[in-house]
């Protein structure tokens, strides 16, 4: 047999082997060679990391107890690999367009970029995980014990102790070598890609070797199968069933797996190969394990552990060469697992456990020194491949390394599956919440830990067996194997079946009955409609693939016809023989703005610019995309609602138009009117200077006379420019008011003398002194004007052959109201309304008004706070001015 | 042989004035200063020409005008129309209806003179 | 006009690629239901469950022949599906052939 040192060497030997595979492989990428590095096999070879130490011993272990449930394991991720198009596809696209580094990372993203939910998810992958690594490591010591002559407790120990060091060290060395953005490491893949090959080589030749070597041919193989105890088809439906949903749920939640499959992509349609290329690699490292159990049961001693059967059968035989290539597989399918998972684990530990903290102390010291950051990160990332080896070692040494391999891998798978309800909601439902997410995580990881973990310790392990049988405080409903009463089931059944759907549960009515926030919304329209704004797989380059591209999505938009005949226009413009154009600047944005029209700015913007541009879109872009799409879907109604308002403004908009229409003719008007007014003196000024000027022989009474018109058409010019000017102080409220104290009657004596001075005709005017001696306090000059106006039209145009003016005093309440009364004939009733307004001549008047005094009037007496109207129901002309009575009572 | 004009206008001073050039020229002038009934003024008068004011109380010189152009015995009777307004607008409108002649306030007496000789030759020479 | 028949070839290389996607999409529900099959097998000490129970050669070759076989259409998927992008329901493979219709 051999030496335990040789099998040390050779281990070494083949761990030297990775390294320089890997260094190589590093270099290449570097360099930018190596294509090969980066083709759809070296991916599938990749994703077999999933095959672990415990496949390549456990599952002939699991074979030799339970028949053919193991492929259980395998048939989960065959079934997800062949309806990648439906999810796997879907949750690629995502991790590479939102450069997602691990499973916590992608679920942090989705609900918000929460940290709470990352941390929470790291704990989950870190609790579940370790036990798995606890079992690789529990797998490479069984088999070095195999070999091992002597202390083999001492051998197990000292081999996985070694084991832990060892792996920790090639993790530290690849996994943190270098920081990439993308979190890719070409050494690591490549490294794992070999252990795929040679564990699958190393199982193949086992199984060969049996089948052929020591069963005789397949029927052969198969009679003895038939006969062997496990010879009839013996499975349990609850299992069966459970296990291939949880195997399921791991080829996506395992971190290591999340790892290989989504974050080291290269390239989306790598998926297209390992589709049906993976799910080929489980068929045949699954192909053998019948065999080899039932050929295991058969020919070793009974009691012998039928996990190790891979080993001891062909060492058994006397096969020691074959024995140690299948030493050398196990020891790959575990390495593997455990360098990548330690790797992927630190990613989460660093990026959203350490970061956080280390940010936070940091926050107002400045630490944004990138080298600074850099060196946190890496240091944070070897240590936490140490802590996890470290953890997953006391975790193998605590549980004593007895249980099953199967069993543990399947605690595992049940830990991690509770991510599955958070991550397909977030994937493929938009009303998932971070609340929904959180909630159903905590209770699906609560009551892993206490309906599978916690027992998986064994009988007064972390729970008192009495809880076992009788449950905590002697409460019967809450026995972790029986919960709520459901009894008898299998404990991975029955932890699943609880814990998932009490997760499933809780996450889907606690996002409904919380609302996101806007990062949430906005990350969760991007995950679940990645397709429709992101970027194509890599490798659509070349003018006329990008043409094609933008055809494809025009034609989406803008419907087939008008695809076809913009894209047949624009290649005719650019004088191009075929149907497509060349994606030139100008016809990319003719292209946009045809786009814009349908969906909107940004969005066509966002769309021509991930296949035009090649990058990734903005998160402007699509904050921009996402008003858009809300504002068309989320806000019509308040759309209507501003439609309406819009209606409405326009109205307005429609009145104040019309509005300032009438203004301006009544501007034009007013200035017609001026203009009237103004030339109607001058003409008599002109012509009577000219009649002065070129007659000859006009007698001196003539002469006379024509002065004398020219003077009076002067004068009527003058007090029509000095009404214009008063009316508009007035108009324009820019006029200063005089106020002052004084009694009405003094007022009317003064404005009685101003108006009847120099006058030739006779009105007899007719007052009561005794009302009129009330105090006033108003401007005394302004209020003497208006009555000067009232008394001199009564004086002009009372038409009485005794004109008579009676003014009447009284105090109405609060008002004083003067009246003026004559006994002529008034004004015509259709007149009286328009005796205000300017140039409004009752009659063809020749007393050289222009018509402004009643205006100028009414205009004086409202800057008074009074008014002026004109009395319906007297004889003759009547007006009456209102004054208010506080002035006068003031004055008192 | 005697001219007669007839002047449709309501300022005193005007009146006075154009009566006093036009009869120095030789001209009968007969006034008439509401627009309400200048038309039966113009018929009953039968002037050689007419001087019309735009702005007149009672009935506006255009419509004065309008109706004179309307009626076959004085459809070709020479106007002169006479505005203070001065709207360019006024002048189409006026030259629509028919006016032979139009004139803004305020105006130079020869060119009122000439005007009105000019506007009798033509009337003659047809 | 060859735009026209382009075009008729076009929307009918469409709808194939449609039709392969969804038996792309129904190939997992097909392998769930394939291998959900073996659970209504008689079990041995079964009661309920009359007949003689399955033997373990027969379980292998069932389920070792429906693995493969859910291989062998995910491979030909696959390959049917290699020129196109993966996301593009409608792709146009190349630039319409002028000479497409003859």
């Amino acid at each position: 047999m051999a030496s335990l040192n040789t099998l040390v060497a050779i281990c070494l030997g083949y761990v030297a082997l990775l390294f320089v595979v890997a260094a190589l492989a590093e270099r290449a990428a570097a360099m930018g060679r190596g294509q090969w590095l980066r083709s759809p096999l070296i991916y599938t070879l990749s994703l077999s990391v999933y095959c672990t130490g415990w496949t390549f011993y456990g599952a002939v272990g699991y074979a030799a107890r339970s028949g053919l449930e193991y492929v259980t394991i395998y048939i989960g991720p065959t079934l997800v690999m062949i309806g990648w198009w439906w999810g796997l596809r879907k949750l690629v696209r995502i991790g590479r367009s939102q450069r997602v580094t691990s499973i916590a990372d992608l679920l942090s993203s989705r609900y918000g970029k929460s940290n709470l939910l990352a941390i929470g998810v790291t704990i989950l992958c870190v609790m579940s995980v370790t036990p798995y690594i606890a079992l690789q490591l529990q797998s490479i010591a069984l088999s070095m014990s195999v070999f091992a002559e002597g202390d083999v407790a001492r051998t197990k120990a000292v081999s996985a102790f070694w084991a832990a060091i060892g792996l920790g060290v090639f993790a530290i060395l690849f996994g943190t070598r270098n920081l990439d953005a993308n979190e890719r490491h070409h050494g690591v893949v490549i490294a794992i890609a070999l252990e795929a090959v040679v564990k699958l080589l190393a199982l193949l030749a086992v199984g060969i070797f049996v089948v052929w070597g020591l069963a005789g041919g397949i029927s052969d193989t198969l009679a003895r199968i038939d006969a062997s105890e496990i010879g009839q088809w013996e499975v349990d439906g609850g299992r069966w069933t459970a296990i291939t949903l949880l195997a399921a749920a791991a080829i996506i939640c395992l971190p290591r797996m999340f790892q290989v499959m989504v974050v080291e992509n290269e390239d989306e349609r790598h998926l297209r190969v390992a589709a049906w290329a993976f799910p080929l690699y489980l068929l045949l490292i699954s192909l053998f394990v019948i065999p080899i159990a039932v050929v295991g049961l058969d020919l070793m001693p009974a009691g012998s552990n039928p996990d190790l059967f891979v080993l001891s059968l062909p060492l058994s035989q006397g096969n020691e060469g074959l024995a140690m290539l299948a030493f050398i597989g196990g020891f790959s399918s575990a390495t593997s697992m455990v360098i990548v998972a330690a790797m992927a684990l630190s990613i989460m530990v660093s990026n959203h456990l350490v970061m956080p903290i280390y940010l936070s102390t940091k926050v107002g010291r400045g630490a944004s020194i990138s080298g600074d950051v850099r060196n946190v990160v890496l240091i944070s990332r070897r240590v936490a491949i140490v802590v996890i080896l470290m953890l997953g070692y006391f975790y193998y040494r605590l549980s004593g390394g007895g249980a099953a391999l199967a069993a543990i891998g399947l605690i595992a798978f049940a830990g991690i599956a509770q991510i599955l309800p958070a991550l397909v909601g977030g994937l493929f439902w938009r009303g998932a919440t971070r609340a929904g997410a959180l909630t159903g995580l905590s209770i699906g990881f609560a009551l892993w830990i206490y309906t599978l973990l916690l027992p998986g310790f064994g009988a007064d392990g972390a729970l008192a067996a009495s809880v076992m049988t009788d449950g905590p405080f002697g409460i019967g409903w809450l026995r972790p194997y029986g919960l709520f009463g459901i009894t008898g089931l299998d404990p991975i059944v029955h932890s699943a079946l609880w814990s998932l759907s009490l997760n499933t549960a809780a996450f889907i009515a606690v996002s409904m009955m919380t609302f996101p926030n806007p990062v949430e919304r906005l990350q969760g329209a991007q995950f679940v409609n990645v397709f429709d704004h992101s970027m194509g797989p890599r490798g659509w380059t070349g003018s006329v693939a990008q043409s094609e591209d933008l055809m494809i999505m025009a034609q989406r938009i803008l419907g087939p016809e008008e695809a076809r005949a913009l894209f047949q226009r624009e290649a005719a413009k650019q004088g191009a023989r075929g149907q497509l154009p060349e994606p030139t600047p100008s016809f990319v944005d003719t292209l946009e703005r045809e786009l814009s029209g349908s969906v909107g700015t940004a969005t066509a913007h966002a769309m021509v610019g991930q296949i035009v541009g090649g990058s990734a879109v903005s998160v402007q872009d699509l904050m921009a995309v996402a008003d858009e799409s809300a504002q068309m879907l989320e806000y019509s109604s308040q759309l209507e609602t501003k439609s309406a308002e819009l209606t409405r403004t326009a109205a307005k908009l429609r009145e104040a138009n019309e509005k300032l229409t009438q203004i301006s003719l009544q501007k034009d008007a007013f200035l017609s009117q001026v203009s009237h007014e103004l030339r109607t003196p001058m003409t008599s000024i002109r012509a009577f200077s000219e009649i002065l000027r070129d007659e000859a022989g006009l007698s001196g009474d003539e002469k006379e006379r024509y002065a004398g018109v020219i003077h009076d058409e002067a004068l009527r010019l003058t007090r029509l420019l000095d009404d214009l000017l008063d009316l508009s102080v007035l108009e324009s409220g820019q006029v200063s008011l005089n106020t002052r104290g004084g009694t009405l009657g003094h007022v009317l004596d003064r404005a009685l003398s101003a108006a009847l001075a120099g006058s030739s005709d006779r009105i007899t005017v007719h007052r009561r002194a005794e009302d009129e001696g009330i105090a006033i306090r108003s401007d005394l000059d302004r209020l003497a004007q208006v009555f000067i106006n009232l008394i001199s039209n009564a004086r002009k145009y009372c038409d009485a052959p005794q004109p008579e003016l009676t003014i009447r005093v009284r105090a109405l309440g609060d008002r004083l109201t003067v009246d003026f009364l004559d006994n002529g004939s008034g004004v015509p009733r259709d007149a009286r309304a328009l005796v205000f307004e300017k140039f409004a001549r009752v009659s063809g008047d020749k007393a050289g008004g222009a018509g402004l005094g009643l205006a100028i009037c009414r205009e004086i007496m409202e800057r008074l706070g009074g008014d002026i109207l004109y009395l319906d129901g007297h004889s003759g002309g009547a007006f009456r001015v209102i004054l208010p009575m506080e002035g006068a009572m003031a004055a008192q | 042989m005697s001219r007669k004009v007839l002047l449709i206008e309501d300022e005193l001073n005007i009146i006075e004035a154009i009566r006093f050039l036009l009869s120095r020229d030789g001209w009968t002038v007969h006034t008439h200063a509401n627009g309400a009934d200048a038309v039966e003024e113009v018929i009953r008068v039968a002037p050689d020409l007419v001087v019309l004011d735009m702005m007149l109380p009672g009935r506006s010189g255009m419509d004065i005008l309008r109706d004179l152009r309307a009626a076959p015995a004085t459809s070709d009777l020479p106007v002169l129309m006479l505005t203070a307004r001065g709207q360019s607008r006024d002048r189409d409108m006026a030259e629509k209806a028919g006016v032979n002649r139009f004139m803004t306030k305020p105006f130079s007496n020869s060119e009122v003179l000439e005007t009105v000789r000019d506007l009798l030759a033509e009337a003659r020479q047809e | 006009m060859s735009a026209r028949r382009t075009s008729v070839f076009l929307e009918r290389e469409t709808y194939r690629r449609r039709r392969i996607m969804d038996a792309a999409r129904l190939l997992p529900i097909l392998g769930v239901a394939l291998f959900a099959i073996p659970l209504l097998w008689p079990k041995p000490g079964d009661p309920a469950t009359a007949g003689d129970p399955v033997p373990m050669s027969v379980a292998v070759l069932y389920i070792f022949g429906v693995w493969a076989g859910l291989i062998v259409l995910a491979c030909l998927f696959g390959l049917k599906s290699r020129g196109w992008g993966p996301d593009r329901a409608s792709s146009a493979q190349s630039p319409p052939k002028r000479d497409g219709g003859g």
